[in-house]
């Protein structure tokens, strides 16, 4: 991504989600802040119950935010919007959910999962540009138009996420939440569905936000990651600086024990656990800051004197072993 | 000295009765499984690496059965027991099994202290005070703390990676012979996963028992085993020592799997992708069952299937492409120097690199 043309596409600021159940409440999302650029991949990357999903659905309006604002091209959404509004907004952002047999009707034919979206907005003259909206939306996503009349249960599961490409593709989107898309399939399969989504994100200039806990899927499919743990996000960086120099431990613990399929490195792994309790909190409160330049660390003072010296290091290091 | 063979798996063949139609799920596996090794299945979904495994514990479902072969443990083909009572002997007691989701395996109603006491005292004949005791003693072997306030606790009231530890505890409790784990972090985050498998490792060692583990993972199954088998339409198509299989595959399906994997994969440029989907196991599969989605197929390959060739004595491959007439093929690019690669990934990637020090 060249400096130039970074226009901002999402802007999430301070945002907090707070579910309430019987008078206890919990604060799922804790000040996050982040910015996506138009036309980039972001990838929200944690454990379960991080509060990954909750940004995703927060960001499309399936959660309530009980702070900050998230605010769509220049406008605040996450508040409330005339009837036009909320329809242009769902028109531009769609979602791609992670367990396909679930999110597609199956008391629908495949044409009639894909033309919903069509359908409550009238994007078509007549119904010849509907059929032909569909046709192009399951060929482009690898799928036959014979297929329109089948029901969701007569395909694979890598069929059945094509069907959810093309759901939200239909619609033509410029803004993609992608839930954990592929965590669901089967490893074969997994590829088709990334090259796909590449596919989209190139010819139609997509911004994705891919919400995942799969780091080496992330680590080839996006730009830029924000770590999240427990509602926090702990640091943020382009791909290559957060594996490169990963800083805060929780980080290193989720890159470390990710398994690479290399057994000789695998045999001689150690563990490395990430325990809170067990981690230096003095000094004041920490924030979410920038380290260098684009790599954003949630640090106090001390901390961030911590990293400048690790970080050295890593680069220094990094240098002398590329000699 | 040979090495003990603990299960030996003889042609091997299940079928299944979905409505009115027959589908072959296993077809002619035979195999052997070492003592004190660990053994990695691997294969997508329906490839019935599952199905296989659960041959071993007559845990078949209701429509399948073994309709040819043998399955020898302790001098027994167990293949040929019929009634559950039975099974009772071996299954749970000497070979194990622990699932993907331990909220399915555990009951939700009753203690997990009374969940693990109960197999203590119906194997082992122990009074109630002992098998609390041993269980407790079990909960703290699985990394349980304060096991002894936690043991009249309920499922719910565990973390999804303490559930499956305690899993692992209900299967340890008998001693068994055999663990076979099916999937067994699947459902759980990377971090939890990481420490699980460490536990069973940890616990391999000590109980000194065979584990063999089904995943699709192949960084999992880098980490854990000694021997893998490649499972595709329910036959073996690459069997060999860990890093035969990996750092010199033979089956083109193996070269698929490996080749997928995303940490090979360029930024910007596509993904390599097997293409089609795996063969319908209601009709017969005539020649090969990979070839059509291979790009390495052979005329024979449609014709005939292949047997299984030998690459060295612990490396076999069901392919025609290691028969001394095929044309000679290398592997894909993308997955030579698989090691150099992963460690060019690793010693860019800050933690990654602190890992071969």
């Amino acid at each position: 991504m060249t400096e130039i043309n970074r226009e901002i596409i999402l802007d999430v600021k301070h945002l907090e989600v707070t579910f309430v159940n019987n008078k206890k409440s919990f604060r799922a999302v804790k000040d996050v802040n982040f910015e996506i650029y138009k036309g980039e991949t972001f990838a929200l990357v944690g454990e379960s119950g991080s509060g990954k999903t909750t940004i995703g659905r927060a960001i499309i309006g399936l959660n309530d935010t009980s702070n900050g604002d998230i605010i769509y091209k220049g406008k605040k959404i996450n508040t409330h919007l005339s009837k036009q509004e909320s329809k242009d907004l769902t028109r531009q952002m769609q979602m791609i959910f992670q367990d396909p047999a679930a999110s597609l009707n199956e008391r629908a034919t495949i044409s009639y999962c894909i033309a919903e979206g069509l359908d409550n907005f009238k994007l078509y003259k007549d119904e010849k540009e509907k059929q032909e909206k569909i046709d192009n939306a399951l060929k482009s996503v690898g799928l036959l138009p014979e297929h329109k009349s089948r029901y969701p249960h007569e395909f694979s599961g890598g069929q059945r996420q094509r069907v959810g490409i093309a759901r939200a593709m239909v619609m033509e989107p410029d803004f993609i939440i992608a839930d954990e898309p592929i965590s669901a399939l089967d490893v074969s399969i997994r590829a088709q569905v990334l090259n796909l989504m590449n596919k989209f994100k190139e010819e139609r200039g997509l911004t994705y936000l891919f919400i995942a806990h799969d780091l080496s899927v992330v680590r080839y499919f996006s730009d830029r990651i924000a770590v999240i743990h427990k509602g926090r996000i702990v640091e943020i960086a382009p791909t290559e600086d957060l594996f490169a120099y990963p800083l805060h431990p929780y980080t290193r613990s989720l890159l470390q024990s990710v398994p690479m399929p290399d057994p000789r490195i695998e045999k001689s792994k150690e563990l490395l656990i990430y325990d809170e309790s067990k981690r230096d909190l003095s000094g004041e409160k920490p924030k979410l800051r920038e380290i260098v330049k684009d790599h954003y660390v949630f640090m106090n003072d001390r901390e961030k004197a911590e990293y400048e010296i690790k970080l050295e290091k890593m680069i220094k290091d990094k240098e002398e072993s590329n000699k | 000295m040979e090495n003990n063979i603990i299960l030996s798996v003889k042609d091997l063949e299940v079928k299944f009765k979905v409505r009115d139609r027959e589908l072959t799920a296993i077809r002619n596996i035979s195999m052997d499984f070492e003592e004190g090794k660990v053994v990695a299945i691997v294969g997508e979904s329906g490839s019935g690496k599952s199905v296989f495994t659960k041959t071993f514990t007559g845990m078949l479902d209701i429509n399948g059965r073994i309709t040819n072969g043998e399955i020898y443990f302790e001098n027994e083909d167990i293949s040929k027991i019929v009634k559950d009572s039975e099974w009772e002997r071996i299954r749970g007691k000497k070979i194990a099994t622990i699932f993907q989701d331990p909220m399915t395996s555990l009951n939700p109603v009753r203690t997990i202290g009374y969940q693990i006491s109960e197999v203590i005292i119906k194997h082992q004949g122990k009074s109630k005070e002992d098998a609390k005791q041993l269980a407790i003693e079990l909960m703290q072997k699985v990394g349980i703390k304060d096991a002894e306030s936690r043991y009249d606790e309920y499922p719910f009231q565990y973390s999804g990676g303490m559930r499956q530890r305690i899993v692992i505890a209900i299967a340890l409790a008998c001693k068994p012979k055999i663990l076979i784990c099916d999937e067994p972090t699947t459902a759980l985050d990377v971090t939890i996963q990481a420490q699980i498998i460490q536990l069973i490792k940890d616990l391999a060692e000590e109980y000194k028992f065979t584990t063999i583990y089904i995943t699709h993972d192949l960084g999992v199954v880098a980490n854990v085993a000694d021997i893998v088998a490649v499972m595709y339409a329910g036959q073996i198509v690459e069997y060999g020592l860990i890093e035969e299989v990996f750092y010199d595959p033979r089956h083109p399906y193996t070269w698929g799997l490996l080749s997928s994997l995303p940490q090979l994969g360029d930024k910007g440029d596509d993904l390599f992708a097997i293409k089609g989907t795996p063969p319908s196991l209601f009709q017969e599969i005539k020649g090969d069952g990979f070839a059509p989605r291979s790009e390495y197929s052979l005329k024979i390959d449609f014709e005939k299937e292949p047997p299984m060739f030998k690459v060295s004595d612990t490396h076999y491959a069901k392919t025609w492409l290691l028969d001394p007439r095929a044309p000679k093929v290398e592997k894909p690019k993308t997955i030579q120097n698989l090691h150099e690669k992963m460690l060019n990934l690793t010693s860019k990637g800050g933690v990654y690199s602190d890992r071969d020090k």
